[in-house]
């Protein structure tokens, strides 16, 4: 197996990192957690010329709440740290399961939610709450800061809105507001040792026992995580029954647009994601009721 | 261009030159001999090649050595105390008969030894979860979880 013959720089500053991105061209890529990143080069999918490491750049891992901004987790936290982290335990309790939902312990112990963010897979799991939740991508470039809502940040499968020289320093999370819930729920066919063959991701607000927004994102069933728009109109205003949340995942199946690969047909996918919206939608109220 | 990198392995500072390309796993087995560390997939799948980085279970198959200088790394080798003594980890393994042809072992001993650093008294479901990521081809997986729930007794005892 011929392995990409690479060079590697390991920036300590956020401003040399950009420099070193802009100056190597496109042939750079970035390394976080280097769980996707390493196993495509070594399987040959891509050749880098140069290999920009981010984990000695100090603050970057930083994961940090407060009452205002809400939620930030930066580009090199890991996974398993989100998972652990107190504050998100407590506020975010979707972020965790998402967070879970992904792979192993040990790539959990390596990969990052921003790396899995940026790696653009549509079955990536952290996605779709992330989404659901209204999150931001804050992206750095040589002409300074910017925010992408992450609604808008996949265009494609393993394709970004990213401009070429820029990078993300960390997704930002708004302050769930009282009222509100958010899950996250995914069905692989062995499920720690493979990916996600689909996922939903829901964020509700409640307002004196009616829906008063809702948000509905599918994973694995499109090129990019998509967004259930005419599903969510059917409970925004109303009550939320059991028997409507079910078929408003059956619409939401109906506005998925899967493929048939080697983890699931098409067909299963349309008939699966209705089960997990329902679900994730279930989730979602039931944590909007408690706080 | 090779790098010149200090890897801290089992308590032991060592230099060595590495291409940036080559993994953890490779500089441990090839340059260091460190052979107890196995290369199973490959693709962070099976946890054969499970080692402690900074205590937390990680698959040296998908870390860069150049990633890994300077950093706290532990391998099966630095398990067992002394040359005498073995782990309590390794001891219940041995006892329980949660070992076949081996090749797993050293992965899922150092994935139990992050579970149990972090959660010392684990429930069996948190056992099965914590080695979810390391693949055995042998025991079924029985021996193993009961032999990480005695080592968790053991480990207490001490």
């Amino acid at each position: 197996m011929s392995v990409a013959r690479y060079r590697y720089f390991a920036p300590t500053s956020l401003d040399e990192a950009i420099s070193l991105l802009q100056a190597q061209g496109k042939g750079a890529v970035l390394l976080a957690g280097g769980t996707d990143l390493l196993l495509r080069i070594r399987a040959g999918f891509i050749q880098p010329t140069a290999v920009i490491g981010l984990k000695r750049i100090a603050g970057l891992n930083r994961i940090a709440w407060d009452t205002k901004r809400g939620l930030t987790i930066g580009a090199t936290a890991l996974l398993s740290e989100v998972a652990e982290h107190p504050a998100i335990k407590r506020r975010y309790p979707a972020l965790v399961d998402a967070a879970l939902a992904t792979a192993n312990v040990q790539v959990r112990n390596m990969g990052t939610v921003v790396g899995n963010l940026c790696n653009a897979s549509p079955c990536a799991d952290n996605v779709p709450t992330l989404v659901a939740m209204g999150a931001e991508a804050v992206v750095m470039g040589s002409d300074g800061e910017k925010r992408i809502p992450l609604g808008t940040f996949h265009t494609g499968p393993g394709k970004t809105a990213l401009e070429p020289g820029t990078l993300v320093t960390a997704i930002q999370v708004p302050p769930p507001p009282g009222g509100s819930g958010a899950a996250y729920r995914n069905i692989s066919a062995r499920s720690r040792v493979d990916m996600s063959a689909a996922g939903a991701g829901a964020y509700v607000e409640m307002n004196g026992g009616t829906c008063s927004d809702v948000r509905i994102v599918m994973g694995s069933v499109g090129p990019t995580p998509l967004r259930a728009r005419r599903a969510e109109s059917m409970l925004k205003g109303v009550k939320p029954t059991a028997a409507l949340i079910e078929k408003t995942g059956q619409a939401a199946a109906k506005e998925s647009k899967p493929i048939s690969d080697v983890r699931a047909s098409a067909y299963w996918r349309k008939q699966v994601v209705a089960a997990l919206v329902s679900r994730a939608l279930t989730g979602a109220f039931q944590q909007a009721r408690k706080g | 261009m090779k790098h010149v990198i200090e890897l801290k392995v089992n308590g032991d500072t060592v230099q060595v030159a590495v291409d940036p390309w080559r993994t953890l796993n490779e500089v441990l087995r090839e340059d260091l001999n460190l052979t107890g560390t196995k290369l199973g997939c490959g693709t962070g799948d099976c946890g054969a090649c499970t080692v402690l980085l900074d205590g937390r279970s990680v698959s040296s198959c998908l870390t860069l050595a150049v990633e890994a200088a300077g950093r706290d790394i532990r391998t099966v080798e630095g398990l067992a105390p002394s040359g005498e003594e073995l782990h309590p980890i390794q001891e219940a393994f041995i006892e329980e008969g949660a070992i076949q042809c081996g090749f797993c072992t050293a992965g899922m001993e150092l994935a139990a030894k992050h579970l149990l650093d972090t959660n010392p008294s684990p429930a069996e479901p948190e056992i099965r979860a914590a080695l979810s990521g390391n693949l055995c081809r042998c025991t079924g997986y029985d021996k193993i979880v009961v032999a990480v729930a005695s080592a968790a007794k053991k480990m207490k005892k001490k």
